[in-house]
Protein backbone atom coordinates (compact mmCIF):
# COMPACT_ATOMS: atom_id res chain seq x y z
CA UNK A 1 0.00 0.00 0.00
CA UNK A 2 0.92 3.74 -1.06
CA UNK A 3 2.65 5.50 1.86
CA UNK A 4 0.76 8.30 2.87
CA UNK A 5 1.90 12.16 1.52
CA UNK A 6 3.70 14.12 3.93
CA UNK A 7 5.38 17.06 2.43
CA UNK A 8 3.19 19.95 1.04
CA UNK A 9 0.18 19.29 2.72
CA UNK A 10 -1.40 22.84 3.35
CA UNK A 11 -1.96 25.06 0.48
CA UNK A 12 0.77 28.05 0.70
CA UNK A 13 -1.57 31.41 0.07
CA UNK A 14 0.27 33.63 -2.57
CA UNK A 15 1.79 36.34 -0.79
CA UNK A 16 3.25 38.42 -3.89
CA UNK A 17 3.64 37.76 -7.54
CA UNK A 18 7.11 38.68 -7.33
CA UNK A 19 9.15 36.99 -4.74
CA UNK A 20 12.43 38.91 -4.06
CA UNK A 21 15.91 38.05 -2.02
CA UNK A 22 15.45 38.89 1.20
CA UNK A 23 17.70 41.58 2.48
CA UNK A 24 20.58 41.06 4.68
CA UNK A 25 21.07 42.25 8.07
CA UNK A 26 22.53 45.48 8.32
CA UNK A 27 22.23 49.01 9.47
CA UNK A 28 19.41 51.31 7.34
CA UNK A 29 19.35 54.53 7.24
CA UNK A 30 17.94 58.17 4.72
CA UNK A 31 19.41 56.66 1.26
CA UNK A 32 22.06 54.42 2.76
CA UNK A 33 22.24 50.57 4.21
CA UNK A 34 25.50 49.23 5.46
CA UNK A 35 25.99 45.49 6.05
CA UNK A 36 29.23 43.18 6.15
CA UNK A 37 30.71 42.93 2.58
CA UNK A 38 30.50 39.45 2.61
CA UNK A 39 26.52 39.59 3.39
CA UNK A 40 26.36 41.28 -0.04
CA UNK A 41 28.91 39.26 -2.34
CA UNK A 42 27.25 36.19 -0.80
CA UNK A 43 23.85 37.55 -1.60
CA UNK A 44 24.78 38.38 -5.14
CA UNK A 45 26.58 34.70 -5.55
CA UNK A 46 24.14 32.77 -4.28
CA UNK A 47 21.40 33.95 -6.57
CA UNK A 48 23.32 34.12 -9.73
CA UNK A 49 25.32 30.03 -9.77
CA UNK A 50 26.60 29.86 -12.94
CA UNK A 51 26.25 25.36 -13.36
CA UNK A 52 28.60 23.54 -15.30
CA UNK A 53 26.26 20.19 -16.26
CA UNK A 54 28.88 17.21 -16.44
CA UNK A 55 26.68 14.63 -17.09
CA UNK A 56 27.47 11.19 -17.50
CA UNK A 57 24.25 9.03 -17.41
CA UNK A 58 20.70 8.78 -15.96
CA UNK A 59 21.02 11.35 -13.96
CA UNK A 60 21.76 13.40 -16.58
CA UNK A 61 18.62 12.78 -17.51
CA UNK A 62 17.07 13.84 -14.37
CA UNK A 63 18.88 17.13 -14.84
CA UNK A 64 17.59 18.02 -18.41
CA UNK A 65 14.02 18.00 -16.42
CA UNK A 66 15.08 19.95 -14.02
CA UNK A 67 16.32 22.56 -16.17
CA UNK A 68 12.71 22.33 -18.38
CA UNK A 69 9.70 24.17 -17.58
CA UNK A 70 8.49 22.15 -15.19
CA UNK A 71 10.96 22.04 -12.34
CA UNK A 72 12.77 25.25 -13.74
CA UNK A 73 16.27 25.45 -12.26
CA UNK A 74 16.43 29.07 -13.82
CA UNK A 75 14.42 30.43 -11.44
CA UNK A 76 17.73 29.97 -9.16
CA UNK A 77 19.38 31.67 -10.53
CA UNK A 78 21.19 28.98 -12.93
CA UNK A 79 19.96 30.14 -15.83
CA UNK A 80 22.78 30.29 -18.02
CA UNK A 81 24.73 26.37 -17.95
CA UNK A 82 28.00 26.76 -19.04
CA UNK A 83 30.04 24.26 -20.20
CA UNK A 84 33.13 25.84 -20.11
CA UNK A 85 34.72 25.32 -16.66
CA UNK A 86 36.33 28.76 -17.11
CA UNK A 87 33.21 30.35 -16.65
CA UNK A 88 31.32 28.09 -14.48
CA UNK A 89 31.02 28.53 -10.45
CA UNK A 90 29.25 25.14 -9.32
CA UNK A 91 30.22 22.02 -11.10
CA UNK A 92 27.75 19.11 -10.91
CA UNK A 93 28.89 15.85 -11.61
CA UNK A 94 25.60 13.88 -12.73
CA UNK A 95 26.10 10.26 -13.20
CA UNK A 96 28.82 6.88 -13.12
CA UNK A 97 32.48 8.01 -13.50
CA UNK A 98 34.82 5.48 -14.55
CA UNK A 99 37.88 4.78 -13.40
CA UNK A 100 39.05 5.67 -16.53
CA UNK A 101 36.77 8.85 -16.63
CA UNK A 102 38.72 10.08 -12.79
CA UNK A 103 41.34 12.35 -14.40
CA UNK A 104 38.85 13.88 -16.95
CA UNK A 105 36.63 15.33 -14.00
CA UNK A 106 40.10 16.18 -12.35
CA UNK A 107 41.16 18.24 -15.30
CA UNK A 108 37.63 19.73 -15.45
CA UNK A 109 37.80 20.87 -11.55
CA UNK A 110 40.84 22.36 -12.02
CA UNK A 111 40.18 24.54 -15.09
CA UNK A 112 37.38 26.04 -12.72
CA UNK A 113 38.49 29.59 -11.07
CA UNK A 114 37.67 30.16 -7.66
CA UNK A 115 35.13 30.12 -6.35
CA UNK A 116 33.90 26.91 -6.80
CA UNK A 117 31.38 24.61 -5.55
CA UNK A 118 31.00 20.56 -6.53
CA UNK A 119 28.05 19.09 -6.43
CA UNK A 120 28.07 15.45 -6.65
CA UNK A 121 24.13 14.42 -7.96
CA UNK A 122 22.97 10.82 -8.04
CA UNK A 123 24.42 7.45 -6.22
CA UNK A 124 27.05 6.53 -9.09
CA UNK A 125 28.63 10.11 -8.50
CA UNK A 126 28.33 9.88 -4.51
CA UNK A 127 29.01 6.73 -3.99
CA UNK A 128 30.21 4.51 -6.89
CA UNK A 129 26.29 3.64 -6.92
CA UNK A 130 25.22 -0.19 -7.21
CA UNK A 131 28.48 -0.65 -10.06
CA UNK A 132 30.49 -1.77 -6.86
CA UNK A 133 33.06 -2.80 -9.72
CA UNK A 134 36.61 -3.01 -10.76
CA UNK A 135 35.46 -0.10 -13.56
CA UNK A 136 33.30 2.27 -11.52
CA UNK A 137 35.30 5.17 -9.74
CA UNK A 138 33.62 4.30 -6.57
CA UNK A 139 32.62 8.43 -5.50
CA UNK A 140 33.85 11.53 -7.04
CA UNK A 141 35.60 12.66 -3.48
CA UNK A 142 38.02 10.18 -4.49
CA UNK A 143 39.49 12.92 -7.15
CA UNK A 144 37.96 16.09 -6.11
CA UNK A 145 36.56 17.68 -2.84
CA UNK A 146 32.73 17.71 -3.33
CA UNK A 147 31.06 20.00 -1.41
CA UNK A 148 26.98 18.56 -1.73
CA UNK A 149 25.60 15.20 -2.43
CA UNK A 150 22.51 14.21 -3.27
CA UNK A 151 21.32 10.92 -2.91
CA UNK A 152 19.24 9.02 -5.50
CA UNK A 153 19.04 7.05 -8.51
CA UNK A 154 18.31 9.20 -9.95
CA UNK A 155 17.58 12.01 -7.50
CA UNK A 156 14.42 13.32 -8.75
CA UNK A 157 14.25 16.89 -10.16
CA UNK A 158 12.77 18.42 -6.85
CA UNK A 159 15.98 16.47 -4.77
CA UNK A 160 18.25 18.16 -7.34
CA UNK A 161 16.70 21.59 -7.05
CA UNK A 162 17.40 20.73 -3.15
CA UNK A 163 20.66 20.20 -3.67
CA UNK A 164 21.00 23.32 -5.43
CA UNK A 165 19.10 25.35 -2.51
CA UNK A 166 22.29 24.10 0.10
CA UNK A 167 25.16 25.04 -2.18
CA UNK A 168 23.03 28.55 -2.25
CA UNK A 169 23.29 28.30 1.72
CA UNK A 170 26.80 27.60 1.52
CA UNK A 171 27.75 30.03 -0.67
CA UNK A 172 25.93 32.66 0.94
CA UNK A 173 27.57 32.00 3.82
CA UNK A 174 30.85 31.18 3.37
CA UNK A 175 33.75 33.27 4.22
CA UNK A 176 35.36 36.11 1.58
CA UNK A 177 39.27 34.71 2.71
CA UNK A 178 37.93 31.06 2.91
CA UNK A 179 39.99 30.21 -0.30
CA UNK A 180 43.43 32.05 0.79
CA UNK A 181 43.11 29.80 3.94
CA UNK A 182 45.34 27.07 5.61
CA UNK A 183 42.47 24.87 6.00
CA UNK A 184 41.62 25.24 2.22
CA UNK A 185 44.93 24.55 1.02
CA UNK A 186 45.22 21.48 3.22
CA UNK A 187 42.51 20.50 1.91
CA UNK A 188 43.21 20.71 -1.81
CA UNK A 189 46.68 19.19 -1.21
CA UNK A 190 45.02 15.97 0.38
CA UNK A 191 43.89 15.40 -3.05
CA UNK A 192 46.85 16.29 -4.85
CA UNK A 193 45.58 19.79 -6.67
CA UNK A 194 48.16 22.64 -5.84
CA UNK B 1 17.75 -20.51 -54.67
CA UNK B 2 18.89 -19.39 -51.93
CA UNK B 3 21.98 -20.12 -49.76
CA UNK B 4 20.61 -22.32 -46.82
CA UNK B 5 23.19 -23.76 -43.95
CA UNK B 6 23.50 -27.22 -45.82
CA UNK B 7 24.95 -25.62 -48.67
CA UNK B 8 27.57 -23.38 -46.54
CA UNK B 9 28.43 -26.29 -44.55
CA UNK B 10 29.04 -28.46 -47.58
CA UNK B 11 31.16 -25.76 -49.18
CA UNK B 12 33.17 -25.54 -45.85
CA UNK B 13 34.19 -29.18 -45.98
CA UNK B 14 34.40 -29.40 -49.60
CA UNK B 15 36.91 -26.76 -49.56
CA UNK B 16 38.65 -27.66 -45.70
CA UNK B 17 37.71 -31.25 -45.21
CA UNK B 18 38.28 -32.71 -41.83
CA UNK B 19 39.63 -29.37 -40.65
CA UNK B 20 35.64 -27.44 -39.67
CA UNK B 21 34.42 -29.57 -37.39
CA UNK B 22 31.46 -29.42 -34.34
CA UNK B 23 28.76 -27.96 -37.01
CA UNK B 24 25.78 -27.04 -34.52
CA UNK B 25 23.20 -24.83 -35.31
CA UNK B 26 21.39 -23.68 -31.98
CA UNK B 27 18.55 -21.20 -33.02
CA UNK B 28 18.91 -21.92 -36.51
CA UNK B 29 22.40 -19.86 -37.18
CA UNK B 30 24.91 -22.03 -37.82
CA UNK B 31 28.24 -22.79 -35.48
CA UNK B 32 31.39 -24.59 -37.04
CA UNK B 33 34.54 -24.14 -35.30
CA UNK B 34 38.60 -24.93 -36.71
CA UNK B 35 41.69 -24.64 -35.27
CA UNK B 36 43.30 -21.35 -34.61
CA UNK B 37 45.76 -21.24 -37.27
CA UNK B 38 43.43 -21.38 -39.80
CA UNK B 39 41.69 -18.54 -38.98
CA UNK B 40 42.62 -16.16 -41.59
CA UNK B 41 41.88 -18.81 -44.27
CA UNK B 42 38.49 -19.29 -43.23
CA UNK B 43 37.64 -15.59 -42.99
CA UNK B 44 39.06 -15.14 -46.42
CA UNK B 45 37.14 -17.91 -47.95
CA UNK B 46 33.82 -17.04 -46.31
CA UNK B 47 34.62 -13.18 -47.74
CA UNK B 48 35.42 -14.11 -51.31
CA UNK B 49 33.74 -16.98 -52.27
CA UNK B 50 30.92 -15.46 -54.55
CA UNK B 51 28.07 -18.08 -53.36
CA UNK B 52 29.01 -17.74 -49.85
CA UNK B 53 29.94 -13.46 -49.73
CA UNK B 54 30.14 -13.42 -45.79
CA UNK B 55 31.60 -9.81 -46.55
CA UNK B 56 30.13 -8.30 -42.93
CA UNK B 57 31.66 -8.92 -39.25
CA UNK B 58 28.55 -8.29 -36.73
CA UNK B 59 30.75 -9.61 -33.82
CA UNK B 60 33.93 -10.40 -32.26
CA UNK B 61 34.35 -11.60 -28.65
CA UNK B 62 35.91 -14.03 -26.43
CA UNK B 63 34.59 -16.33 -23.67
CA UNK B 64 36.54 -17.98 -21.29
CA UNK B 65 35.86 -21.75 -20.60
CA UNK B 66 37.86 -22.44 -17.25
CA UNK B 67 37.13 -26.17 -17.04
CA UNK B 68 38.35 -26.70 -21.12
CA UNK B 69 42.61 -27.00 -20.52
CA UNK B 70 43.98 -26.72 -23.34
CA UNK B 71 41.31 -24.97 -24.65
CA UNK B 72 39.94 -22.10 -22.14
CA UNK B 73 39.37 -19.10 -24.16
CA UNK B 74 37.44 -19.21 -27.35
CA UNK B 75 37.89 -16.15 -29.92
CA UNK B 76 34.23 -15.75 -31.77
CA UNK B 77 33.26 -14.02 -35.01
CA UNK B 78 29.76 -13.69 -36.22
CA UNK B 79 29.33 -13.19 -39.40
CA UNK B 80 26.43 -11.64 -41.96
CA UNK B 81 25.65 -12.13 -45.24
CA UNK B 82 24.29 -8.85 -46.16
CA UNK B 83 22.66 -10.23 -49.63
CA UNK B 84 21.16 -13.40 -48.58
CA UNK B 85 20.44 -12.81 -44.99
CA UNK B 86 22.44 -15.48 -43.35
CA UNK B 87 24.35 -15.10 -40.07
CA UNK B 88 26.90 -17.65 -39.55
CA UNK B 89 29.38 -18.35 -35.92
CA UNK B 90 32.32 -19.61 -36.25
CA UNK B 91 34.74 -20.40 -33.45
CA UNK B 92 38.82 -20.83 -32.64
CA UNK B 93 39.89 -21.94 -29.25
CA UNK B 94 43.69 -21.29 -27.70
CA UNK B 95 45.14 -22.27 -24.95
CA UNK B 96 45.11 -19.40 -21.72
CA UNK B 97 49.05 -19.48 -21.72
CA UNK B 98 49.48 -18.77 -25.27
CA UNK B 99 46.66 -16.83 -26.74
CA UNK B 100 48.06 -16.16 -30.02
CA UNK B 101 45.52 -15.67 -32.44
CA UNK B 102 45.79 -14.30 -36.25
CA UNK B 103 44.34 -10.51 -36.65
CA UNK B 104 41.30 -10.22 -38.73
CA UNK B 105 41.64 -6.29 -38.75
CA UNK B 106 43.59 -6.64 -42.45
CA UNK B 107 40.04 -8.40 -43.86
CA UNK B 108 37.25 -6.28 -41.58
CA UNK B 109 38.03 -2.51 -40.35
CA UNK B 110 35.84 -3.42 -37.73
CA UNK B 111 37.80 -6.18 -35.90
CA UNK B 112 40.41 -3.34 -35.33
CA UNK B 113 38.48 -2.13 -31.70
CA UNK B 114 36.66 -5.29 -31.44
CA UNK B 115 39.88 -7.13 -30.83
CA UNK B 116 41.48 -4.46 -29.11
CA UNK B 117 38.61 -5.04 -26.38
CA UNK B 118 38.94 -8.90 -26.42
CA UNK B 119 42.66 -8.22 -25.62
CA UNK B 120 41.87 -5.66 -22.61
CA UNK B 121 38.79 -8.09 -21.22
CA UNK B 122 40.66 -11.88 -22.03
CA UNK B 123 44.13 -11.53 -22.68
CA UNK B 124 43.53 -12.48 -26.18
CA UNK B 125 47.13 -11.84 -28.53
CA UNK B 126 45.89 -10.60 -31.47
CA UNK B 127 49.39 -11.17 -33.91
CA UNK B 128 49.65 -8.64 -36.86
CA UNK B 129 47.20 -5.94 -34.74
CA UNK B 130 48.52 -2.62 -35.38
CA UNK B 131 47.80 -0.97 -32.11
CA UNK B 132 46.98 -4.04 -29.52
CA UNK B 133 46.45 -1.81 -26.14
CA UNK B 134 43.70 -1.51 -23.85
CA UNK B 135 40.64 0.27 -25.11
CA UNK B 136 38.22 0.46 -22.35
CA UNK B 137 39.87 -0.07 -18.84
CA UNK B 138 42.68 2.15 -17.78
CA UNK B 139 45.63 1.48 -19.31
CA UNK B 140 47.73 0.16 -15.83
CA UNK B 141 45.50 -2.21 -15.48
CA UNK B 142 47.38 -5.19 -15.11
CA UNK B 143 44.90 -8.16 -15.30
CA UNK B 144 42.18 -8.99 -17.36
CA UNK B 145 38.77 -8.67 -15.90
CA UNK B 146 36.13 -10.86 -17.64
CA UNK B 147 38.20 -14.46 -17.18
CA UNK B 148 36.69 -16.23 -14.21
CA UNK B 149 39.79 -16.19 -12.01
CA UNK B 150 38.36 -13.83 -10.00
CA UNK B 151 36.52 -13.85 -6.11
CA UNK B 152 32.77 -12.48 -6.76
CA UNK B 153 33.68 -9.25 -4.10
CA UNK B 154 37.16 -8.46 -3.14
CA UNK B 155 37.75 -9.37 0.70
CA UNK B 156 40.23 -7.20 1.05
CA UNK B 157 38.02 -3.61 0.20
CA UNK B 158 38.17 -1.24 3.38
CA UNK B 159 35.91 1.47 1.81
CA UNK B 160 32.84 -0.25 1.67
CA UNK B 161 30.78 -0.81 4.90
CA UNK B 162 30.40 -4.27 6.22
CA UNK B 163 26.94 -3.33 7.69
CA UNK B 164 25.39 -1.69 5.40
CA UNK B 165 26.64 -4.06 2.79
CA UNK B 166 24.91 -7.15 4.67
CA UNK B 167 28.34 -8.84 5.69
CA UNK B 168 28.23 -9.59 9.19
CA UNK B 169 29.21 -6.44 11.47
CA UNK B 170 26.72 -5.62 14.72
CA UNK B 171 23.07 -5.94 13.28
CA UNK B 172 23.58 -9.19 11.85
CA UNK B 173 21.78 -9.17 8.51
CA UNK B 174 21.88 -12.09 6.25
CA UNK B 175 23.33 -14.60 9.14
CA UNK B 176 21.45 -17.18 8.82
CA UNK B 177 22.48 -20.57 8.41
CA UNK B 178 19.18 -22.27 7.37
CA UNK B 179 19.42 -21.91 3.67
CA UNK B 180 18.61 -25.17 2.87
CA UNK B 181 15.18 -25.21 3.61
CA UNK B 182 13.50 -22.03 3.26
CA UNK B 183 9.31 -22.78 4.15
CA UNK B 184 6.71 -19.86 4.83
CA UNK B 185 4.73 -20.00 7.94
CA UNK B 186 1.47 -20.91 6.76
CA UNK B 187 0.37 -17.35 8.84
CA UNK B 188 2.43 -15.52 6.12
CA UNK B 189 1.13 -17.57 3.18
CA UNK B 190 -1.59 -15.27 1.29
CA UNK B 191 -5.04 -15.95 1.64
CA UNK B 192 -7.01 -17.42 -1.60
CA UNK B 193 -8.00 -13.80 -2.47
CA UNK B 194 -4.55 -13.07 -2.74
CA UNK B 195 -4.40 -10.08 -0.18
CA UNK B 196 -2.51 -10.58 3.67
CA UNK B 197 0.50 -10.50 1.68
CA UNK B 198 2.57 -7.82 3.75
Amino acid sequence: MARPVSYNLVKKPLEADISIADMPEGQQGEGFFATKLSNVIGLARKNSIWPLPFATSCCGIEFMATMGSHYDLARFGSERVGFSPRQCDLLMVMGTIAKKMGPVVKQVYLQMAEPRWVMAVGACASSGGIFDTYSVLQGIDQVIPVDVYVPGCPPRPEAIIDGVMRIQDLVGKESLRRRNGEQYKLLLESYGIQ
Amino acid sequence: MSLTNDDIKQKLTEKFGEQVYEFEEPYGMLTFEAPKDLNLKVLNFLYDDEALKFRFMTDLCAVHYPEKTGRELAVVYHLHNLVDNIRIRFKVFTDINKPDIYTASGLFSAANWMERETYDFYGVNFVGHPKLKRILNVDEMDYFPMRKEFPLEDSTRIDKDDEMFGRGGTLGFCERTDHGNATIAEADKPDETGRNII
